[in-house]
């Protein structure tokens, strides 16, 4: 390859071509961001300062305590981007995290991504059920109740919906924000049981290879769980950021598989069939596979691929000018943890090695943070993950070659956003 | 970065933990029946396991989808504003595939399956047993993989072949 990552000479602290610095410009902890002082990120200092006044909420009392806090009212443009499936079905669709409005790795409840296939079930937990039968020696059923004596885990991981970026399929480059191209995207604490204690208890007999999870919304939406996977890290979820699930995101349980496309994590978990084989659902098949350029469609494409993408500067931001900017996104793989992101800001050419935020956790994700000192010129910025079992996320190229245009579902390509010489940053196929 | 000697320990703690959290389980869930749980029990398995009793031809199911169906799916099925059910057989290498029933799904009993458990949007598992198998023939007969006059029940749904029942490529395991 010859785009691994090259010293230059000067500027010194550079790191890759057309103006990316080491990463120790922006490290959290230590001592190297004593005397930088260049990591105030306006391109241009201000003339003046304006003189201060004592500002009104400064000299009266502020408002009372509330049970529950919402945001500031200056941050109401922060909303998830809603779209219906179609006119007259408010229910099917989906909503979309505004990632270029947030920072950090945690999606606040209210902005994580919905896709509803018949609309969110007003469900009374004290009526919910959840009931294990099929292949068990023991066909059991748990209320609310008894699930929330159990053992629990909590773990920070990202949930992303497989048809999320699927406009990079398109031949041309969608112009769009990030949060519309890529908001099918959320991360955060989910608490509650592990699924395996509980098939445990149903006891799970020989021959049984697959688990059929079902909701209880009115699309009964059903796909069925590798045994493996079901044994493994699976979850009934129960919590979420601390508190119980949100009705939008399966209140009063989901299925959490984590690393696995975001339609099996079944939401409203109603029922759980350990079967001998998959049942074969609508959504598994003419739904979530994808078809290869040959007409054969790939069918059980479940983990979600090593993927990045920069969040800040991204479609629809506008450059102030030439200077010091930190470049910020967000890396992640259903496969494990993040090893490595490089970001590149002569489209490709040169690539330098990002810092990545701690904690850095397994199917999570990951912040990224790079800086960068815009010379005002032409750019194209781009960054690539490497997770933990080597894998490389592809150019959408690579993508396009092997599983060509029209699989709808999967699209990890690498990300590359053009920055013009006005300031004008762009979605481009670079 | 794990080194060996981590792993190995992590591997061996997992290993003691495992039988230990299975033992600690509360034991709370309830024994229930298969009669007691019959109105959930919905999924078919793709052999026709589930397919309850019941029957009906494409003649009655043309009538209810007539009346049930028309207004998301279209004459005979063509789609707009909803999913196009009917067609699109020999489009799956093109560079527009129309992926229907006839053209895409693998299972007949996939059809009874979805239409019992989440159709008509608008009245989800309002429809009788014979009802859902007349709808599956209709289907199954404008995509012209059975006859009209074909009874669907049990035994004869289970039969069905799919005309794209090969046209899969199971990625699970990952090689």
């Amino acid at each position: 390859m010859s785009d691994k990552p090259v010293e230059t000479a000067t500027p010194p602290e550079a790191v890759a071509g057309n103006g990316l610095l080491h990463r120790r410009l922006f490290l959290t902890q230590g001592a190297a961001l004593v005397g930088t002082g260049g990591l105030a990120l306006l391109a241009a200092r201000p003339a003046g300062a304006e003189t201060l006044t004592v500002p009104t909420w400064t000299k009266s009392i502020g408002a009372p305590m509330s049970g529950y806090g919402v945001p500031s009212k200056y941050e109401e443009k922060v909303q998830r981007i809603v779209r219906p499936g179609a006119p007259g079905a408010p229910g099917t669709g989906g909503s979309r995290t505004p990632l270029e409005l947030i920072n950090g790795t945690i999606t606040p409840a209210g902005l994580h991504f919905e896709r509803h296939h018949n609309g969110i079930p007003d469900i009374d937990p004290a009526q919910h059920r959840l009931v294990i039968h099929g292949k068990v020696k023991r066909p059991l059923s748990f209320t609310m109740d008894s699930l929330l004596r159990y053992p629990t885990v909590s773990r920070i991981q990202f949930l992303e919906c497989s048809g999320n970026s699927a406009v990079g399929w398109a031949k041309d480059a969608a112009q769009q924000s990030v949060g519309n191209l890529h908001g099918l995207l959320s991360c955060s604490e989910w608490t509650g049981v592990p699924l395996s204690i509980l098939l445990d208890e149903a006891g799970v007999e020989p021959g049984a290879a697959w688990v059929l999870a079902e909701g209880a919304d009115s699309a009964a939406l059903s796909r069925s769980v590798p045994l493996p996977k079901a044994m493994d890290d699976a979850m009934v979820a129960l919590w979420q950021n601390g508190e119980r699930i949100r009705p939008e995101q399966g209140y009063p349980m989901r299925l959490f598989l984590p690393g696995f496309e975001g339609n099996m994590n079944v939401k409203w978990l109603r029922r759980l069939q350990v079967n001998d084989g998959p049942t074969m659902t609508r959504d598994e098949t003419s739904k979530y596979s994808d078809l290869m350029p040959d007409g054969k469609a790939w069918l059980f494409t479940y983990t979600m691929g090593v993927k990045s993408l920069i969040t800040s500067p991204s479609h629809g931001f506008k450059m102030q000018g030439p200077g010091l900017y930190e470049i910020s996104g967000l890396a992640w793989s259903g496969a494990g943890k993040i090893r490595r992101v490089e970001v590149s800001a002569d489209g490709g050419k040169t690539w330098g090695e990002a810092a990545l935020t701690d904690p850095v956790l397994s199917k999570s994700l990951t912040r990224f943070r790079m800086a960068w000192r815009w010379n005002g010129g032409p750019a194209i910025l781009k960054s690539r993950a490497i997770d933990e079992t080597g894998a490389v996320q592809p150019t959408r190229d690579e993508l396009v070659a092997q599983r060509g245009e029209r699989s709808n579902y999967h699209y990890h390509g690498i990300q590359p956003w053009s920055i013009a010489a006005t300031g004008e940053v762009t979605n481009v196929h670079a | 970065m794990s080194t060996p000697d981590r792993a190995l320990l992590v591997g061996a703690l997992l290993l003691a933990a495992l039988p230990v959290f299975a033992a600690e389980s509360p034991q709370l869930g309830t024994p229930i029946t298969p009669a007691e749980m019959a109105a959930w029990d919905l999924s078919i398995q793709p052999d026709g396991r589930g397919l309850p009793a019941g029957s009906g031809n494409a003649v009655t199911g043309k009538v209810i989808f007539a009346e049930k169906c028309v207004v998301c799916h279209n004459e005979e099925g063509k789609g707009q504003p909803f999913d196009r059910l009917v067609g699109g057989q020999g489009t799956l290498t093109s560079a527009a595939p129309i992926k229907t029933i006839g053209s895409f799904w693998p299972y007949a009993s996939t059809v009874f399956d979805y239409i019992r458990r989440a159709m008509p949007l608008v009245a989800p598992q309002s429809l009788t047993n014979d009802e859902v198998y007349s709808l599956t023939a209709y289907l199954l007969s404008l995509n012209g993989v059975i006859k009209e006059r074909d009874v669907m029940n049990a035994k004869t749904l289970a039969k069905v072949k799919m005309p794209n029942q090969g046209g899969f490529i199971v990625k699970y395991p990952e090689k």
